[in-house]
């Protein structure tokens, strides 16, 4: 198998967000800005690498029956470890993406890509595979904070791009929580879109 | 430890002190049924959402799974997070504790109801493995350590939380069976309407947050 279809395969053709539905809670919850989002890229493509990795390395020893709970043990690991690692260093960070750092536990695309990759691939297949899966779901955040952040605060990564005046008087309710479901759906809407134009070429 | 150690620490006074502690439970509560809507304002529980949301009474079975899980969740994770985790100083340890008791406790409740109520079994049996990767569950527990909550405290707030998921569950099933009668444009049907519906209906929650003054 080459690794960069692997790889790629996350990205856009089975783009953990737009194509299989999976994570949406911290997806929702943290793109408020471009800086949460790629905060949040980076701690779930870490424990989504090393999981996969180690889920890989002793697929042949762990027994099938209690398969899942080492998986959940393997990845709470990680987290514990991303959540101290960040709350040492990038304390502001940590702050602002609060619950969501524990609760990558429980983000389906980590234990779906232990279950459905990790545990019949070999350990360079699955590192790819966590690798591409980690980058599709921080594009995709990115993307959706992109919107969040331009219309609730005119800013892109902290730098004000649509001006001054819409600075001060932004369109509030796209950093609200509505405005993350109602724009989501928009892009949900857009991506059909664009699809079934390129199915019909 | 012994008995009047356990006693104070889960009736422990709220810090703050302000208003009696029934006002503090009732503004707990209402909190986390309307203005901090586990689905609609934290994001949490969005997977069975948008998943289980499709039939009237399939929502109301999730929730009444999320529910009863959600409360015994609380009680296993506070008391092992109190009683055992804070006094030997692994607090650190917690995510993974509490990932652990729940998923034990959902096979627990799994293997008791197949057991002593088989009628139950049926009607909540297919929700119940799903609930291990519910994000409410564990951040309903994640919550109450954080808020500081005491033991009742940390229940109601549990029972309130699976309330308020329940209702923006049944809410949205009702919408989505109007839905399907009507004429979506074909790229928004399926997950994206949904989304946009969901998005509404913050907006209207919304509408509560002046309810309990912060």
């Amino acid at each position: 198998m080459r690794l960069a279809a692997v790889f790629t395969n996350g990205i856009y053709r089975e783009n953990p967000v737009f194509k299989l539905t999976l994570g949406m809670c911290p997806f929702l919850a943290v793109t408020t800005s471009v800086e949460n989002a790629l905060g949040m890229g980076a701690a779930s493509t870490f424990v989504l690498l090393c999981s996969n990795f180690l889920v890989s390395l002793f697929r042949n020893v762990i027994p099938n029956k209690v398969r899942i709970p080492c998986y959940i043990v393997i990845i709470a690991t990680f987290v514990t470890l991303v959540d101290m690692v960040m709350n040492a260093y990038v304390p502001a960070l940590h702050k602002s993406l609060g619950i969501f750092i524990p609760l990558i536990v429980v983000n389906c695309i980590i234990l779906g890509r232990a279950e459905g990759f990790a545990n019949k691939n070999p350990v360079m297949a699955s590192l790819a595979d966590g690798l591409g899966m980690g980058v599709g779901f921080t594009l995709a955040m990115v993307l959706l904070a992109t919107f969040r952040e331009l219309l609730g605060n005119g800013t892109w990564l902290n730098v004000n791009v649509l001006g001054e005046a819409f600075h001060n008087q932004p369109l509030l309710i796209a950093i609200l929580a509505p405005g993350a479901f109602i724009l989501m759906g928009f892009i949900m809407g857009t991506f059909n879109i664009l699809e079934s134009r390129g199915g019909e070429r | 430890m012994n008995a009047t150690l356990l006693m104070t620490t889960m009736l422990a006074a709220p810090e703050d002190g302000g208003g009696g502690s029934f006002a503090k439970l009732m503004t707990i509560a209402i909190g986390a049924v309307l203005i901090n809507n586990f689905v609609l304002m934290r994001f949490l529980g969005i997977c069975p959402f948008l998943g289980v949301s499709k039939q009237l009474d399939s929502a109301v079975g999730m929730g009444a799974a999320v529910i009863f899980v959600m409360t015994l969740a609380t009680l296993g994770s506070w008391t092992v997070y109190h009683l055992l985790l804070a006094p030997m100083g692994l607090t650190y340890l917690r995510t993974i504790a509490f990932i652990l008791i729940i998923a034990s406790l959902v096979q627990l409740v799994e293997m008791v109801l197949q057991k002593f109520s088989p009628a139950l079994f049926n009607a909540l049996g297919i929700y119940l493995p799903l609930i291990t990767t519910n994000c409410a569950i564990l951040g309903m527990a994640v919550l109450n350590i954080e808020e500081k909550y005491n033991l009742g405290e940390s229940l109601v707030h549990a029972v309130a939380a699976g309330i308020g998921f329940t209702l923006a569950l049944v809410i949205m099933a009702g919408i989505r069976g109007e839905l399907n009668e009507e004429d979506i444009p074909k790229p928004f049907r399926g997950t994206a309407i949904t989304l946009l519906v969901a998005g509404l209906l913050a907006l209207a929650f919304m509408g509560f947050s002046g309810l309990v003054p912060s």
